[in-house]
């Protein structure tokens, strides 16, 4: 996105955890809490399953934010705020998608979401990327 | 039931995190990311880092860690069972690579009750070995029911 100009889509990203993701982001992050990697412990406490960690949800969102505005640029992802809402579960595709909302000298704003089939994961989400090339 | 909101404006004691080649390397491979320069030291190096850089939302990692008193301090009184986290903002500083040592301090900024539900919210600093400011977060958590 050379040249991205509010309203612009920014390019979405898919994936679809597999089985284990949880448990390698519990290892990645240091978050072992058992509604994570443990179905029937989740199950006991009223939830359908083991459920994504919310922040690896906001870990997708913000490569989508760097990928699409300043790929190869980690450093550009200046700041990011998101709302957790529903449950995310492994083995079912999430898409993160977002618009340009303003764009200020090099700094561009995105409102992201990220979503599971219905449900909006992660909503209200504002990237505030800075642009490549200087 | 009142929420008790004595601990608003309390920090605990700062948490430090050595950062690491192959953590940064895992946490990636977990993510899908696959830049180079969070992988190879060349790489990372001809991209003006001085060593491989973390992704921002590495910050986790780092700075997570730093909440653990901080939430489970009884003049807090968060109900764990109940909880969920809510909302998660960053604002990021310099970039972190490996080699960094980072400083966490975690702070309660507000305490406060809506539609039923509690709000704690918490602020981290993290710095890094030389001072600088590498991420600030606020970590909102809500808990039903109070």
């Amino acid at each position: 996105m050379a040249d991205p100009r509010p309203g612009e889509k920014i390019a979405s990203f898919k994936v679809t955890p597999d089985k284990y993701l949880p448990h390698r982001y519990a290892g990645a992050s240091g978050d072992f809490n058992p509604i994570h990697i443990d179905p029937e412990f989740a199950k006991m406490v009223g939830l359908p399953g083991s459920i994504l960690h919310g922040l690896y949800v906001m870990g997708l969102v913000a490569k989508t934010a760097v990928d699409s505005v300043a790929p190869g640029d980690p450093g550009s992802l200046r700041k990011l705020s998101v709302q957790f809402r529903g449950m995310s579960f492994p083995e079912q595709e999430i898409e993160v998608s977002g618009n340009v909302t303003e764009i200020d000298g090099e700094q561009v704003s995105i409102d992201m979401v990220a979503v599971q089939g219905e449900n909006q994961v992660i909503r209200n989400a504002t990237a505030q990327v800075k642009l490549a090339g200087d | 039931m009142a929420l008790k909101t004595e601990a608003v404006g309390k920090s605990w004691p700062s948490f430090d995190y050595e950062v690491g080649k192959e953590k940064i390397a895992e946490y990636c491979r977990v993510l899908g990311i696959k830049d180079p320069v969070h992988f190879d030291r060349k790489a990372a190096n001809k991209a003006d880092f001085r060593d491989v850089v973390a992704p921002p939302m590495f910050c986790v990692v780092y700075s997570a860690g730093s909440l653990g008193p901080a939430i489970f301090d009884p003049e807090v009184e968060m109900n764990f069972a109940a909880m969920v986290h809510g909302g998660q903002e960053f604002e990021w500083g310099v970039p972190v690579c490996s080699g960094d040592v980072i400083t966490t301090t975690p702070k309660c900024t507000e305490i406060y009750e809506k539609d039923g539900k509690g709000f704690y919210v918490f602020e981290t600093e993290s710095v890094n070995q030389e001072g600088d400011s590498v991420v600030r977060g606020v970590w909102t958590n809500i808990v039903r029911g109070v």
